[in-house]
């Protein structure tokens, strides 16, 4: 219970961990597709005061493990062949290419920027008329409104020189892989809170009825994810397999239709490799033709060939929930967040980082 | 990166131009800059979710307060502090 001190209410905490505890007589397997989820259970030390008989394994939900090394490569490329302003967040940068990481070309002198938002790069773009800005826009649904904003807003500026290297995954068709992939048998989702915040409720219920697998829509916070993991659990309890919402105070059942209309201008739906797992069809969003001008790839007909990923790193298998991180061989050993061999050890949302800070010596 | 953090709108002006809606909100003792095109219904007091500068949705007082504090106990507002100080470029 060492983690319990840092919980906001510990009483409410401990009442559903009492009620797991009662409901729970069965193995299960949850999966929670969000790194933000991933992190918040390892960092509060949730999976060791979960009933034994509840097993979560953690999505891929992490944007920043799931970019290809190919992207990076071709984002490194650009900075430092094409001495574009390469603009992208804080945690893409150190993320290691096949041959280094966007934090080693700045090293080297190519102009690489830490920002905030990608609202930030399009000011750069404005104050540098005479450099080429590119931000590379990687995420989930969340993020996609601010980085198709930020097309809109050049364009309306009538700017020539900003352009965003896309890699946009989605979470329904990595949900159905996962369960396709069948090695992981996962039998209930804790779904992502502020994907959902976005997308709303309406591209999930297909995959309940088809696979008849049990979701539950959840926050990020202790309390909202054991909130979550009761209300799967007792949908499995009973057989059933519902679409529930546990973070309704955030999420609508339609979303955000105003964020939509902003990712329906820029984007449209492409198949999109996922670094670690592979191709999936139909899982990514690609700059639109019609804006061919601020996509990146077009722009600077960027082509690299691609390089082999590190053989011993597993995060593939990680990120489909099938290992643990702590059962890859270089865990802990040639892999820290320091030294990183696979992006999953690189952002905070990966699996891999949060059991080596927060839970290593109590999860392994 | 993919968090969303609940703060208030202190104040609201139109950039771009004067097209489009954006706020100073207020994390804590942090201010921000986001964009409200995603939230036309928001004004100045409200709470919003803002995830890498653009408000997603309309939170209410007391659930912002909430996840904010978890979020400062935690320590996830330090990377939001760190992320503020925009990365210099090299020396040109
Ligand atoms: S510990 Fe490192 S090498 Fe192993 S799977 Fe995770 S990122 Fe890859």
């Amino acid at each position: 219970m060492k983690y319990l001190s840092e919980f906001r209410d510990p009483e409410v905490v401990e009442h559903y961990l009492e009620e797991l505890h009662k409901v729970a007589t069965r193995p299960w397997t949850i999966m929670e597709i969000c790194g933000g989820q991933t992190h918040s259970l390892v960092k509060n030390g949730l999976l060791n005061l979960l009933p034994k008989q509840i097993t979560m394994v953690h999505g891929p939900g992490c944007p920043v493990c799931v970019t290809p090394l190919n992207l990076i490569d071709k984002a490194v490329y650009l900075a430092e062949e094409k001495g574009v302003i390469l603009c992208s967040f804080g945690d893409m940068i150190r993320v290691p290419g096949s041959s280094r990481s966007l934090l080693e070309a700045k090293a080297n002198g190519a102009d690489v920027r830490i920002l905030y938002s990608p609202l930030e790069a399009v000011k750069i773009a404005q104050e540098h008329p005479e450099r080429q800005v590119v931000f590379f826009a990687v995420g989930f649904e969340t993020t996609a409104p601010a980085n198709a904003l930020s097309v809109l807003h050049a364009r309306r500026l009538g700017l020539t020189n900003y352009s965003i290297l896309a890699s946009h995954v989605l979470v329904p068709p990595a949900m159905e892989a996962v369960i396709n992939d069948g090695e992981a048998q996962i039998q209930g989702f804790l779904a992502a809170g502020h994907v959902c915040t976005i997308m709303g409720l309406e591209e999930y219920e297909p995959i309940v009825q088809k696979y008849h697998i049990p979701m539950v829509v959840t926050g990020f916070e202790p309390v909202d994810l054991l909130q979550g993991i009761l209300m799967t659990v007792k949908q499995l309890e009973n057989g059933e397999a519902k679409l529930e919402n546990q973070y309704s105070r955030v999420v609508k059942a339609n979303g955000n239709p105003e964020a939509r209309k902003v990712i329906e201008q820029v984007f449209e739906v492409s198949d999109r490799e996922w670094r670690g797992i592979g191709n999936i069809p139909l899982s990514g969003w690609e700059v639109k033709a019609s804006l061919a001008d601020f996509d990146a790839n077009r722009k600077f007909a960027i082509s690299i060939a691609k390089a082999s990923e590190c053989a011993d790193c597993i995060a593939g298998q990680v990120l489909k929930g099938i290992k643990k991180p702590f059962e890859c061989s270089q865990f802990g050993k040639g892999c820290t967040p320091i030294t990183p061999l696979g992006a999953p050890m690189v952002s905070s949302e990966g699996a891999c980082a949060a059991y080596y800070h927060f839970a290593e010596a109590d999860v392994a | 990166m993919c968090l969303a953090i609940p703060g208030k709108i202190k104040s609201i002006e139109f950039q771009y131009d004067g097209t489009v809606r954006m706020a100073k909100v207020l994390f804590g003792g942090i201010t921000k800059e986001a964009s409200l095109e995603m939230v036309p219904d928001a004004k100045e007091g409200d709470y919003v979710l803002v995830h890498v500068g653009v408000a997603i949705s309309i939170v209410d007082e007391e659930e912002a307060r909430k996840t904010f504090e978890y979020l400062e106990e935690i320590g996830e507002i330090d990377e939001l502090v760190a992320s503020s100080q925009l990365d210099r470029p090299n020396p040109l």
